[in-house]
């Protein structure tokens, strides 16, 4: 059955909604051009033609996990081992689509299938943030991805074309992301019971990053101390 | 490498990336998820942010070491600073970038 209860607005007021969308999505571009470069240049080095690495970015979107594609590619790795550890690099995107959808309820299945393409790190946290702020709304949340989506596109190209001119570390570019993610960070503690969550986390994942190879501690970690923070709120402030 | 085999390598990885994006978006937003769900849901994103972020800051090299005296830890103190502040992500951005290309120009 059609559901035809008319969704609050949420994408209107506070502007228009592409200026709005642009707003929120220019650190994640400016965090994407560095790393888009550099993964235009392993490539190049790959032997793959910025052609290649387009349609790479196109179809996986996933910074990560195409820096190990694409070293797993140089060294002459199989197709089903590159494709596995892809799928292992990725599947953290799992609880980052489950927390985005309690802000789309109501979407279209069509409409959210095009919205799961564009889930990273970075658009998931920007979305998010936003969405508890209000003033956000499905289709702004759809822009941020697609703009960022073509800002990586466009930085993975322009490495595979000239990244050797651009020198290493230039204007502190290194540093966007971390910067975005700790203004992401300090954006969603909103309470005591999200600073002891991000304090568990932080301790653990850095533990377990020292024990276990690869990026697995990201998801064993955050898994962990969210249920562990809904563990300590429950007994012992309802309301913090 | 032949070209047929680097699509079909490109296309594989994109199915096995969209997949983990997609079903929890399709299966959990048109349904009311438990309350523990919803109280979990609502602190993974603070956990992850701060899983992807720590390690980052604390720990150094392949395998990984814990290292307290990294450039991106020290400039991470007063960018967390602008960030409590000016709750703004560009300004953070910006300043977290001046502030480390300044330490690698001055300081290091």
């Amino acid at each position: 059955m059609i559901n035809k209860i008319k969704m609050p607005d949420q994408d209107k007021g506070m502007g228009s909604g592409l200026k709005q969308a642009l707003l929120a999505a220019w650190p994640v571009c400016i965090a994407y051009l560095p790393i888009g470069i550099a993964l235009g240049v392993l490539a190049q080095k790959a032997g793959l033609t910025p052609f290649e690495i387009g349609v790479m970015s196109v179809f996986v979107f996933a910074g990560s996990a195409q820096f190990i594609a694409v070293s797993m590619i140089s060294g002459h790795a199989g197709l089903v081992p590159i494709i596995l550890t892809t799928f292992m690099v990725n599947l953290r995107h799992v609880l980052m689509s489950s927390s985005l959808a309690l802000y789309l309820g109501r979407i279209s299945s069509a409409k959210l299938s095009l919205f799961a393409y564009g889930i990273t790190d970075e658009t998931f946290a920007v979305n998010l943030s936003k969405f508890h702020k209000g003033h956000w709304g499905f289709y702004r949340s759809l822009a941020v991805n697609q703009i960022a989506n073509m800002a990586w596109v466009i930085s993975t190209v322009i490495g595979g074309y000239s990244g050797q001119f651009i020198p290493a570390g230039a204007f502190g570019m290194d540093y966007a992301m971390i910067a975005m993610f700790i203004s992401l960070l300090v954006i969603q503690i909103r309470g005591r019971i999200y600073l002891v969550t991000a304090i568990i986390s932080g301790g653990l994942a850095v533990m377990l990053s020292l024990m276990m190879p690869g990026n697995s501690y990201i998801m064993v970690a955050s898994i962990i101390s969210a249920a562990l923070g809904a563990l300590i709120k429950n007994r012992s402030c309802r309301t913090c | 490498m032949l070209k047929s085999e680097y699509l079909l390598i490109v296309v594989g990885m994109g199915v096995v990336t969209y997949l983990p994006r997609w079903l929890p978006l399709l299966f959990l937003s048109n349904r009311k998820p438990p309350r523990w769900v919803i109280e979990w849901l609502e602190l993974i994103p603070v956990a992850i942010l701060s899983a992807l972020l720590m390690p980052v800051l604390f720990t150094s090299g392949e395998p990984r070491f814990l290292y307290l005296l990294k450039p991106e830890l020290l400039v991470a103190i007063p960018t967390f600073l602008v960030a409590c502040k000016t709750q703004s992500m560009g300004g953070t951005v910006l300043a977290g970038m001046i502030m480390f290309w300044a330490y690698g120009a001055f300081i290091s």
